[in-house]
């Protein structure tokens, strides 16, 4: 009984302590958990998004999306051309008090960038770096490239006497069965220090006193709480269990904005969804490819009805697209962003003209947990092409599912979601979709569309440092694509984050990324 | 005894193995962990030489021979995704979903018992009427359902319990704990109700049924007829009597509780195996998902050897050695 007494008694200080200085907690309910402290473990942009308030890049974004400095200070492209050099800043310190110098920027470089490392994509043209001075670091790419900065937001610095220490200079290598120390443990320059985790439970931030930057911020304490269940991260919000969510359900939006003590943060999201086309030979029936045709491209684009999409399906929160990049990408121009109108007449005159079967069967494929809604729309659109004479076969399941038909070809039309993340900018696409599929490009060109002069285009834009011209060239790219309708663009998807009125600030980024050292919770002073 | 106990343990190691065999053949059925491991700008080669690094190109004989050999090892090795050795972090979850289902067992025998007793002795009494169509809601309502309205009637209406999570956990040893806190104990109530739902009605209909088998018995009768109070028959008497029925099916039931906590687990947030188990899945995590089903099983042959094991030694006839033994003794 003394002791229980105890425990009470102390309990009752503690609770007494924390009421004289009341801490500022932003309480987050993500729809899921990080999978790991290490950014460099998993190609999850999610857990790239929550490390960055641990660890930092050498620029990073700035509450416009505009690419500004962070560990770095200033940089300049070198004679070659091909080497960047970077003035580092000084007098930052990681949470364990380490200085940050230019061997701590060598050794992450060189750690993402290792043959093991998931996250090797992300530095597409790094070739090799070295220390100039203890503040100087010399980065090498294979060629002239624009976009290394973009690239850069999103690198975490690493301290280099730390993973030495902790034997985690190289990536953790599931393959080889070893865990690694980084996977458990972070030691950042960022504005916020792990403090403990829970997976699955809970992960706490607490702020950094010695952040070498003016916190815009007011956070004391950042408690992540995964909440997978829609109904129950709904339910914590009411009760105020979380104060602050960055997936609130489409389907609970009114009653959310019903509820006296929340608000609701709509915005539509930078991500583009797409209809992809099949550019084989042979349609996964055997049957031969139709959509090769670009009149057969045309009919079935003319066949969808967007408004309605966007009005039933997207119940008025998506934005139409007629390009197939969003308006704030670098590259957009408005003249693409044009939709040439619901004519379902038109498109069986032209499927008539092309010479396409009545009855024509292919595979529709879309995923289950994707995009927002895509299982609906993309019934939606399985019924308007029935409509105009034709037998899509509509197949869902799970991304990991779909994914494997996708890439090697199992599959007639598909949908893809593009947000051009991490890079932002219209290259993203154009190199990763819209390229002939080598090497690097083309990655997700499942297709398998060719168009030379696209890809002369693309390869020039890659290499073009003049900012102006390299975007021109990118639209002149995008405006083949649109042109040729390789893929047919269907809206930019609404996101919705939502706050108690605990939280005074939480801007609301069009890539869907929460950068809480923007955010401020209400004091009551 | 001894070459029942031989042959049981046998029976148990080949069921095992069946279950890691389908398993792994159920497991080329949910994709391709590795397009969920690389981001985005990989490329086909990175992709291609990962899946030969994790050994997913090897044939399916080869995978289930050294998944089966390390596992005997005691090594499932290590998550794709949290890159945690997949026993450590299983152990880490183990506890969280053991209380959970020790609550709710303990919720369902203390609210079973008496209500099976009360429906067999007010038999087609408007209360047991109305406990027995109670009990059919009781079965049928899923348990996602019966936890969300919890979630909506205590914790967003009143306010009274928290609607997701664990709360404060308390570690012994590797053992964490939720029971030693107040909030820990407050997290507990709803997930810990929403899994019994199910129990309860099944103890109360198991006990109602044995009582009203009892309540016909000539002893319960003599006993009546000797002058010992009613009370004191049904609920010492009569009811002592139908307890081992239920003590058996409460034991087989824990481990379709901790395999169908999974549910009451995604629903509460609560960080156990299930929950642990369902994110496996999501992302094609191929040694969590292993290594759980080899868990779970693992707790259901136990139980089910445990069982039939208790019962050969409760009753001779049942052992194997037993047709010789009479033979010789005949």
């Amino acid at each position: 009984m003394t002791i229980r007494k105890l425990l009470l008694a102390s309990a009752a200080l503690a609770s007494l302590a924390g009421g004289v200085q009341a801490e500022n907690v932003l309480k987050w309910g993500a729809n899921r958990d990080i999978g790991s402290l290490d950014p460099y473990s998993y190609g999850d942009s999610f857990t790239i998004n929550v490390l960055n308030h641990v660890y930092e890049g050498l620029v990073r974004y700035d509450a416009d999306l505009k690419i500004e400095p962070a560990l770095a200070e200033s940089w300049e492209i070198l004679e070659d051309q091909v080497t960047w050099r970077f003035k580092l800043r000084e007098g930052v310190t990681f949470h364990d008090g380490a200085p940050f110098t230019a061997d701590d920027v060598v050794a992450s470089l060189e750690r993402v960038s290792h043959e093991t490392s998931p996250l090797k994509g992300n530095l597409p043209a790094y070739v090799s770096s070295a220390v100039v001075d203890a503040h100087t670091v010399d980065i090498t790419l294979n060629g002239t490239y624009p976009l290394l900065l973009n690239d850069l937001t999103n690198i975490h610095i690493f301290d280099k006497e730390w993973m030495e220490a902790n034997d985690s200079l190289l990536p953790t290598d599931i393959g080889s069965g070893k865990e690694g120390f980084a996977t458990y443990n972070a030691n950042g320059t960022g504005p916020f220090i792990v403090e403990s985790r829970q997976p699955d439970a809970k992960t706490v931030f607490v702020v950094n006193p010695a952040w070498w930057d003016d916190p815009q911020h007011n956070l004391d304490r950042i408690e992540l709480t995964p909440v997978t269940s829609a109904a129950t991260r709904v339910a914590a919000l009411l009760s105020g269990e979380i104060n602050f969510t960055n997936d609130a359900p489409v389907q609970d939006l009114p009653r959310l904005e019903a509820a006296p003590n929340v608000n609701v943060l709509e915005g539509v999201d930078l991500r583009t969804v797409m209809i992809g086309f099949p550019f084989r030979d042979t349609l996964t029936t055997g049957e031969p490819n139709p959509f090769k045709d670009k009149a057969v491209r045309e009919a079935l684009y003319k066949a969808i009805d967007l408004d309605l999409i966007h009005q039933r399906v997207m119940r008025g929160k998506s934005r139409i697209a007629g390009a197939t990049v969003a308006p704030p990408i670098p590259g957009y121009a408005e003249e693409l962003d044009t939709v040439p109108g619901y004519d379902p007449d038109a498109s069986k005159k032209l499927l008539a003209e092309a010479g396409v079967p009545e009855g024509l069967t292919f595979e529709f494929n879309c995923l289950s947990d994707g995009l927002v809604n895509e299982e609906q729309f993309c019934q939606a659109i399985a019924s308007m092409w029935s409509r105009i004479g034709l037998a899509p076969k509509l197949d869902v399941a799970p991304r990991a599912v779909q994914t494997p038909k996708r890439t090697q070809g199992k599959t007639d039309i598909y949908t893809l979601g593009w947000a051009t993340l991490p890079m932002l900018d219209a290259y993203s696409p154009l190199l990763q979709i819209f390229h002939s599929k080598e090497g690097n490009s083309g990655v997700f060109n499942w297709g398998g569309w060719s168009y030379p002069e696209l890809d002369a285009l693309i390869q020039q834009a890659g290499m073009e440092l003049d900012l102006d011209k390299r975007l021109s060239l990118e639209t002149e790219a995008l405006g083949i694509v649109k042109d040729e309708m390789i893929m047919i663009p269907l809206h930019q998807q609404p996101m919705a984050w939502a706050v108690t009125g605990e939280v005074a600030e939480m801007p609301l980024f069009p890539d869907n990324k929460p950068r809480l050292w923007f955010a401020r919770v209400a004091t009551d002073d | 005894m001894l070459a029942f106990l031989i042959k049981r343990t046998a029976n148990a190691a080949f069921v095992m193995l069946a279950v890691a065999l389908l398993a792994f053949t159920i497991f080329r059925f949910f994709g391709d962990p590795v397009e969920m491991m690389v981001n985005e700008q990989a490329t086909q080669a990175d992709r291609a030489e990962l899946r030969e690094r994790l050994g997913l190109n090897d044939g399916f004989i080869t995978q289930y021979t050294r998944f089966v050999t390390n596992a005997v090892q005691g090594d499932f090795g290590i998550s794709y995704r949290n890159q945690q050795d997949v026993m450590v972090l299983i152990g880490e979850r183990f506890p969280a979903t053991f209380e959970l289902v020790l609550v709710a067992t303990v919720i369902s025998l203390v609210v079973g018992i008496p209500l099976g007793v009360i429906t067999a002795v007010h038999r087609n009494s408007p209360l047991a009427n109305a406990l027995q169509l109670g009990s059919i809601v009781g079965v049928s309502l899923p348990s996602f359902v019966v936890g969300i309205m919890l979630i909506l009637a205590f914790s967003v209406s009143l306010g009274w319990l928290p609607a997701f999570g664990r709360g404060e956990t308390v570690d012994i040893g590797w053992w964490s704990t939720g029971l030693l806190t107040p909030s820990g104990r407050a997290a507990l109530v709803l997930p810990a109700i929403s899994l019994s739902t199910f129990q309860i009605t099944l103890v109360m209909r198991l006990v109602r049924a044995e009582m009203l088998e009892t309540l016909r018995t000539d002893y319960v009768k003599f006993a009546r007829a000797r002058g010992v109070p009613v009370g004191r028959v049904n609920w010492v008497h009569a009811l002592r009597n139908c307890l081992m029925p239920v003590i058996t099916l409460t034991g087989m039931q824990i481990g379709n509780l901790i395999a169908f906590a999974l549910v009451t687990e995604t629903v509460f947030q609560w960080p156990g195996m299930g929950l642990l188990f369902i994110q496996a899945v999501t992302f094609v995590d191929i040694p969590v998902m292993a290594a759980y089903l080899m868990l779970v099983s693992f707790i259901f042959v136990v139980l089910n050897t445990v069982v039939d094991v208790t019962y050969a030694w409760v009753d001779p006839r049942l052992r194997d050695d037993a047709a010789k033994a009479g033979g010789a003794n005949g």
